[in-house]
């Protein structure tokens, strides 16, 4: 038996774009059938049904597979075909031409590795065919091959071919694209398709079959730094998977991970596969795989793993290139869900710095909305955090879809990092936390030992209200049920931590409350602070110390007058403190930081 | 990485991004060798376990040897089964000479319908392939039904960079195909690979026919050929010109399209 390994065979996902009629199907379906590459029978049965119906036969029928489709003579969405010559099998994307239907086209493309981009002869260039050119430069796809179809209808005329592809190539070349080869062809008559046809021997560049092959793979990424977003957290059999699909780089057993933007640090104990009897040895770029660590750790999907020495970004605002596909506009100002790989969370257009007209690149400035099948360039504000990359270092990570109405609507390629007020914040916890000299004892051994998580409740409210009393009474009440708990009072660190400040010097002062906090959240403590002015972005700059530990905001007012600021919990009018204490642990309970019974026991932190 | 190893990641991502996502999941298995492939893919997904459970409609025409298969490998491999049965249809006496497109839809599209609104399912992982025909051709991962289990085909959400469809209003589901990349040859081949134990209906038995694809006994044919082993298989299908479903009657002029917009799989 001769069996041809699967190894030796090239995979190649290509892509078929062009203005609608201008012969993408018929390319397609012309170059099936003269490779012989169709299923017995389907081009006479085809044929058949287009002389029952009195309809000229088209190859694009061979594609065109909906009713509708073949009625109106359009493609409507893409079709995945499949496509074998010599070493390489192809999966080729018919994609649609006509304006409407451009979010099928990007979603076609958006998977291929390489695109044929087809031009009318007798038409010439025309809107989507600069549409679609522009759409695969955002797409990152940079193999691209040009066909200038129907030459039957301009007598096969170098000149038409030659003046086209000057017009085209000039338009590519603004965009920093440059075709591998521009092919006259003629798909009805199988000219240069398959095969040379001898009615263009002015030209000496490939057939489309021979183009195909010119393309590339890419390059493998296991090279580039790790990336590896967690796309799920599994509890199989008492171990705690880690899974997901790496986009980037390897891993092994015993390398320390960081996890963006939560800070946290643990090594991998093992790869986890199933029907595998010894475990594997390393895990790459490509793979869906799982993995075990060395600590449990608390870890959500969208956190992305890295090793130390090339970690992600992490901002909550960031400058991007948005192509639109809403039904509605993309509105400055208005909310959307953000989708960064496995990431999902709230985010608002913060600006729209100009929008750009995807059929001829015009720009506009100062517009406050982009319609459906337009571009603008964006600066995005995330509800909180988020690690990514810029699209030129890392493609999956610096990139990203908006979703509106339950619909992926806009997709996005991050083009700068934009710093925000936490910068400087942010940027101390992430080298104090990436670089913290670990004890062998794990958070986790400290929470399943006291029973409860480390935690910062921090109590904020009008004046006269009773925080401090409160305070009081809650670590007392705490510590009384055996818990670990200690009241951190900010008046305390002025007497000696901060004798060498001036009292103005607010950033300071609470940028080592942060720090100080940090530490006792270290020795598994609930830390209570009362505070007596603290401003929004005061509460910013300590969430951003402590992150990722959770931080449990009470709010207390004297009377229901004014309306309370977010938080966690509201408490008005406190008569008894005792009472108001007994609240707050149940609201410690209900978020799972306090066990329900007090000491060593099996509580699970984590998950 | 070889191809199978990229199809394969390809689906264990989807498999999980639905497993995430979708709160009331099921998937179909027809003990065919795509759903029993897809079977498998789940098992490595989830490292050996099947999180949700099976959905079977049974016909009431199919092989008996299927649902002997079926009731097996549940065991061995700690399954839950659901199985649906339009059990009003057949008292009725529906019947392939009632015309196939009518028992289809009572038999399997109705059958689907009144079990997943009975279950409330919304996420449904099904193991259709592009190249198994047209309309297929142009499914998504992550395919929305309306209401009405019908499939909007004029209006396809986009997706892009492996963002799905896994949000949706109220009353509709949507539909999961890990194996849309997958092509008839590719399945033999990771079922070879991965020794996937499929049912023997497949090989030749001895009287030199057997099938290529499964259904009901009524409606499938079986083909000449004397391949004996998934490895025979294989090499028969790198040279044979004739479309996988061709023993299937439903397939015939716009059957199945007309079926799958109404909701058949
Ligand atoms: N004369 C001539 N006609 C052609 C040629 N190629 C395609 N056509 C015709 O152009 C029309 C459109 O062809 P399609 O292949 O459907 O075009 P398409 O680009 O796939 O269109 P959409 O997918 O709807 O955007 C059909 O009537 C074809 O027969 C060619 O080389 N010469
Ligand atoms: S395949 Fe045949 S027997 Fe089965 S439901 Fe369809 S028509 Fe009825
Ligand atoms: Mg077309």
């Amino acid at each position: 038996m001769n069996k041809t390994p699967t190894e030796t065979i090239e995979h190649f996902d290509i892509v078929i774009v062009g203005h609608v009629d201008h012969g993408k199907s018929t390319v397609i379906g012309r170059l099936y059938a003269d490779t012989g590459s169709l299923p017995d029978g389907k081009l006479e049965k085809v044929k058949a049904i287009c002389e029952q119906q009195g309809k000229t036969f088209e190859y694009a029928f061979l594609f065109d597979a909906l009713l509708e489709e073949q009625e109106q003579g359009i493609t409507i969405d893409t079709a995945r075909t499949f496509f074998t010559w010599g070493s390489r099998k192809y999966t080729i994307i018919d994609a649609p031409g006509h304006k409407e239907f451009l979010k099928n086209m990007i979603s076609g493309a958006s998977r291929a590795e390489g695109a044929l981009l087809v031009i009318d002869a007798k038409e010439g260039v025309r809107e989507q065919s600069k549409q679609h050119g522009y759409m695969l430069s955002l797409l990152g796809i940079k193999q691209i091959t040009v066909l200038v179809n129907k030459m039957d209808l301009v007598d096969y005329r170098e000149e038409v071919f030659r003046n086209i592809e000057k017009e085209y190539r000039a338009f590519l070349a603004s965009l920093n694209v440059h075709p591998l080869f521009f092919c006259p062809v003629s798909a009805l008559e199988g000219d240069n398709i398959a095969q040379k046809g001898p009615k263009m021997a002015w030209f000496d560049g490939p057939t489309v079959l021979q183009a195909l092959h010119a393309f590339s793979k890419e390059k493998p990424k296991v090279d580039m730094a790790l990336r590896f977003p967690v796309q799920d957290v599994y509890k199989f059999d008492g171990r705690r998977i880690i899974a997901g699909r790496i986009n980037s780089g390897k891993l092994k057993p015993g390398d320390m991970l960081v996890f963006s933007p939560s800070n946290k640090t643990a090594r991998v104990r093992s790869i986890e596969k199933f029907n595998c009897h010894t475990p594997p040895t390393n895990a790459f770029a490509g793979q869906s795989t799982g993995i075990t660590l060395d600590e449990q750790i608390f870890i959500e999907r969208g956190e992305i793993i890295s090793t130390e020495d090339n970690i992600p970004m992490v901002s909550s605002l960031f400058r991007a290139n948005i192509f639109w596909m809403g039904r509605k506009d993309l509105q400055k100002g208005k909310r959307y869900l953000l989708r960064l790989c496995t990431k999902e969370i709230e985010c608002e257009v913060w600006e729209i710095h100009r929008g750009v007209n995807s059929t001829n690149l015009e720009t506009q400035e100062a517009v406050t909305s982009i319609a459906r099948n337009e571009v603008a360039e964006v600066t995005i504000r995330a509800k909180s955090d988020v690690a990514f990359d810029l699209y030129s270092d890392f493609d999956s990570t610096g990139r990203f879809v908006l979703v509106e109405d339950y619909d992926v609507s806009g997709g996005g390629i991050i083009m700068e990092y934009i710093s925000d007020e936490q910068e400087s914040f942010r940027k101390e916890a992430r080298q104090r936390d990436i670089h913290w000299v670990k004890g062998e004892v794990k958070l986790s051994d400290r929470a399943e030992c006291y029973g409860h998580r480390a935690a910062v409740v921090l109590l904020s409210g009008t004046d006269d209200a009773g925080k401090i009393e409160l305070a009081r009474k809650l670590e007392k009440k705490l510590v009384k049920e055996g818990r670990h708990a200690y009241l951190l009072d900010g008046e305390n660190l002025r007497l000696g931590l901060d004798l060498d400040l001036s009292g103005t010097d607010s950033s300071e002062t609470i940028r080592r409350l942060g720090e100080v906090a940090r530490l006792l959240l270290d020795t598994g403590m609930i830390v209570i602070t009362p505070s007596i002015n603290f401003s929004q972005e005061d509460f910013q700059r300590i969430k951003t110390l402590i992150h990722p530990a959770p931080l449990v905001s009470i709010y207390v007012m004297e009377k229901e007058t004014s309306s309370p600021p977010d938080c966690d919990h509201l408490l008005c009018e406190i008569r008894n403190h005792e009472a108001a204490a007994n609240e707050i642990t149940a609201k410690l309970k209900e978020k799972g930081i306090l066990a329900n019974i007090v000491g060593p026991s099996t509580f699970c932190y984590t998950i | 990485m070889d191809y199978l190893d990229v199809l394969e990641s390809q689906s264990i991502y989807i498999f999980r991004e639905a497993y995430k996502n979708f709160k009331n999941l099921c998937m179909l298995w027809s003990m065919g060798k795509d759903s029993t492939a897809l079977l498998w893919l789940a098992r490595k997904a989830f490292f050996g376990h099947v999180p949700f459970p099976l959905v079977h409609i049974d016909t009431g025409y199919k092989i008996p040897e299927m649902i002997e298969y079926r009731d097996k490998v549940a065991r061995e491999w700690n399954l839950r089964l659901v199985i649906g049965m339009n059990k009003n249809a057949l008292k009725e006496g529906m019947h392939p000479d009632q015309g196939r497109i009518k028992c289809c839809t009572a038999l399997k599209t109705q059958g689907l319908k009144s079990l997943l609104e009975e279950k409330n399912y919304t996420g449904v992982i099904v193991g259709v392939r592009s190249d198994e025909e047209g309309t297929r051709s142009k499914e998504r991962y992550f395919s929305p039904r309306d209401k009405n289990n019908e499939w909007d085909f004029r209006d396809q959400p986009p997706e892009l960079w492996n963002q799905f469809k896994i949000s949706f209003p109220e009353g509709t589901h949507v539909r999961v195909h890990p194996l849309l990349d997958w092509t008839e040859l590719n399945i033999w081949e990771y079922i070879s690979r991965e020794k996937v134990p499929v049912i023997d209906l497949y090989f030749d038995r001895g009287g030199g026919t057997r099938y290529r694809s499964l259904g009901c006994a009524p409606c499938t044919g079986s083909i000449k050929s004397t391949a004996t082993s998934v490895e025979d298989i294989i090499e028969e299908l790198k040279h044979t010109t004739v479309a996988e479903r061709a023993g299937r009657a439903q397939d015939e002029g716009r059957g199945l399209e007309v079926l799958r917009k109404e909701g058949y799989m």
